[in-house]
């Protein structure tokens, strides 16, 4: 293809980068605005983020929203790569394909309604308890019902990316680890999943980011008790947001760039060297 | 040899899905159709029916305002893929990293800074207001940019254009350069290569991203609360029943049967169209 380096083309991309970046880089002049407002920017000052170095309620959100993701992750990456392992084997064509169709379902579906859905669950579980086993659970919104949505919707993303790396490897290594000795669950370990590996990382790390991000089916299985960061901040736009949010938000961003530029650094490098062997 | 099939691998997974995927699915209907004894009833449906004329006008603007953010989507990222797949490799993986890193921030946070751009004395008016004194002498006028269906189609299209940008670029990434250079070969200039070669060919891309902006767009309800200063779509009023103060579950179940109602067909066109386009390459 021909290369194209026409100034059209770069004018467009700045463009259309200076139209993603606008809302984050006004956060970022914010969150060092000396003023109360999030619209006139008044002097610079360091006040916000002292602000938040203090604002306990924040932090103890913070480390909600990553105990959350994290157990999400942990828990969607075992059950979806042993899912994935089961589905991979599957022989029938109607079962593999009715599988693989679930699966799909909560990407296809609209957040709202897979929310939506999961809060009537939780709601009717505890009318069921409440009326035939006689407790009186006040509510199942909480951590608990939060977990089980983030596994949730991180399962397919997690079969999907592993899937593949599956189809991959070749079934005789099992079979040859097997006949030497080990048991099915020990090869999987010593050479099914080494192989499979970079997929089964790229889905914890995916897992880990959605479940981090998710503001909508949270919005509807939290429950009052349990906060994550989307749903603090999502409370506060309901009145006024304190710059010190705009602080918070902006270290997110220098982290994600700062993990990014570094894991762009290191791909370029191991390819070059990889270049230089061939 | 195949791989052995053994079944009590499937059944964590077959049970969890059944337990968090088609049982909430099938209480959504059944909500939908009960009334708050339980009984089977068509209350939420008459209600609905009974007012149509403010569901009609929902049902209408979220379609009106998803299907223009998708077009607009569409526009903005077909150029920018096309120029990112004709780039440098190590330019290639800047861009996507740049174009990966809005998509990880917390979307609430953003679509709230948006409005500091497009307040009455926000960012945008201030360079309008800027402009218009180095050619205008008369007092400027700041035009109302937040609170208006516009500020509800920019905030979807900021969104969710790198769902559109990422799937069409990755088609088109992996297209053969010599298919381009046979056409070339053949005596097409760059137009007639774009139009009867790359565009045909990037159908797939196009078919995902369409269907990855327009799903969240429909459903959304927070991007109108904020920016489209109260007007309602179809997911705020689902939010509404739920969460809001209305607490009406059934009515809830009822409007998100009509949702996915809604964007199964959708998707359903979606892949006829997909279809055809792919058979019509191999024919």
């Amino acid at each position: 293809m021909p290369q194209s380096k026409g100034i059209l083309s770069r004018v467009y991309t700045a463009l259309i980068l200076l139209f993603l970046y606008a809302p984050l880089l006004v956060m970022v002049l914010f969150s060092f605005n000396s003023g109360h407002s999030t619209a006139v920017f008044e002097g610079f000052t360091l006040h916000w983020y002292q602000e938040l170095a203090r604002n306990l309620d924040a932090q103890k959100v913070l480390k909600n929203t990553m105990l959350l993701a994290f157990a999400a992750a942990v828990v969607s990456v075992v059950l979806g790569t042993l899912a994935a392992t089961g589905i991979d084997r599957v022989r029938r064509k109607w079962a593999k394909g009715l599988l693989l169709s679930v699966t799909n379902l909560p990407l296809m579906n609209p957040e709202i309604v897979t929310g939506v859905s999961m809060m009537l669950l939780f709601v009717f579980a505890q009318q069921l308890l409440n009326r035939f086993f006689g407790l009186e659970v006040r509510t199942l919104l909480g951590f608990g019902s939060l977990l089980a949505a983030h596994i949730t919707f991180c399962l397919p993303y997690v079969i999907l990316s592993v899937l593949p790396k599956l189809r991959q490897t070749d079934p005789h290594l099992a079979e040859a680890a097997q006949d030497l000795g080990c048991s099915p669950v020990l090869a999987f370990f010593k050479v099914v999943l080494p192989s499979i590996s970079t997929g089964v990382f790229s889905a914890f790390l995916m897992a880990f980011t959605i479940s981090l991000d998710d503001f909508v089916v949270s919005n509807f299985t939290s429950g009052s008790e349990f906060q994550t960061l989307p749903l603090y901040i999502y409370a506060m736009t309901k009145r006024k947001v304190r710059p010190d949010m705009y602080s918070l938000s902006s270290l997110v961003f220098f982290a994600i760039f700062a993990l990014l530029i570094l894991s762009n650094v290191l791909q370029a490098r191991a390819e070059k060297r990889a270049a230089k062997q061939k | 040899m195949r791989k052995k099939n053994s079944p009590w691998l499937n059944a964590p997974y077959v049970l969890w899905s059944a337990l968090f995927i088609l049982a909430p699915l099938a209480l959504v209907a059944v909500f939908a159709f009960t009334d708050q004894a339980g009984r089977f009833s068509l209350a939420s449906f008459e209600y609905i029916a009974q007012n149509q004329q403010l569901y009609l006008k929902t049902f209408g603007d979220s379609l009106a305002y998803a299907l223009e953010a998708t077009v607009i989507c569409l526009l903005l990222a077909f150029p920018l893929a096309y120029f990112m797949a004709n780039a440098r490799q190590r330019t290639q993986r800047l861009l996507m990293m740049l174009i990966m890193v809005p998509m990880w921030m917390n979307f609430v946070i953003c679509t709230y800074s948006w409005r500091s751009i497009l307040e009455d004395h926000g960012i945008l008016n201030t360079a309008l207001a800027w402009l218009h004194g180095l050619v205008s002498k008369e007092a400027f006028r700041p035009p109302a940019l937040l609170d208006t269906p516009g500020a509800v189609v920019l905030g979807m299209v900021y969104n969710y254009l790198p769902f559109m940008i990422l799937p069409i670029y990755t088609v088109m990434s992996k297209l053969e350069p010599s298919l381009t250079e046979a056409a070339q070969d053949l005596g097409a200039n760059r137009w007639r290569v774009l139009e009867q070669v790359v565009v045909p060919l990037s159908i797939p891309g196009v078919v995902s991203g369409v269907t990855m902006v327009f799903v969240p767009s429909v459903s959304t309800f927070y991007i109108s609360q904020k920016l489209g200063g109260g007007s309602s779509l179809i997911g705020d009023l689902i939010e509404l029943q739920f969460l809001g103060s209305a607490y009406n579950f059934s009515l809830g179940a009822a409007l998100s049967l009509i949702l996915m109602a809604i964007v199964l067909v959708c998707m359903l066109v979606m892949k006829q169209f997909s279809d055809g386009e792919e058979s019509a390459f191999v024919v």
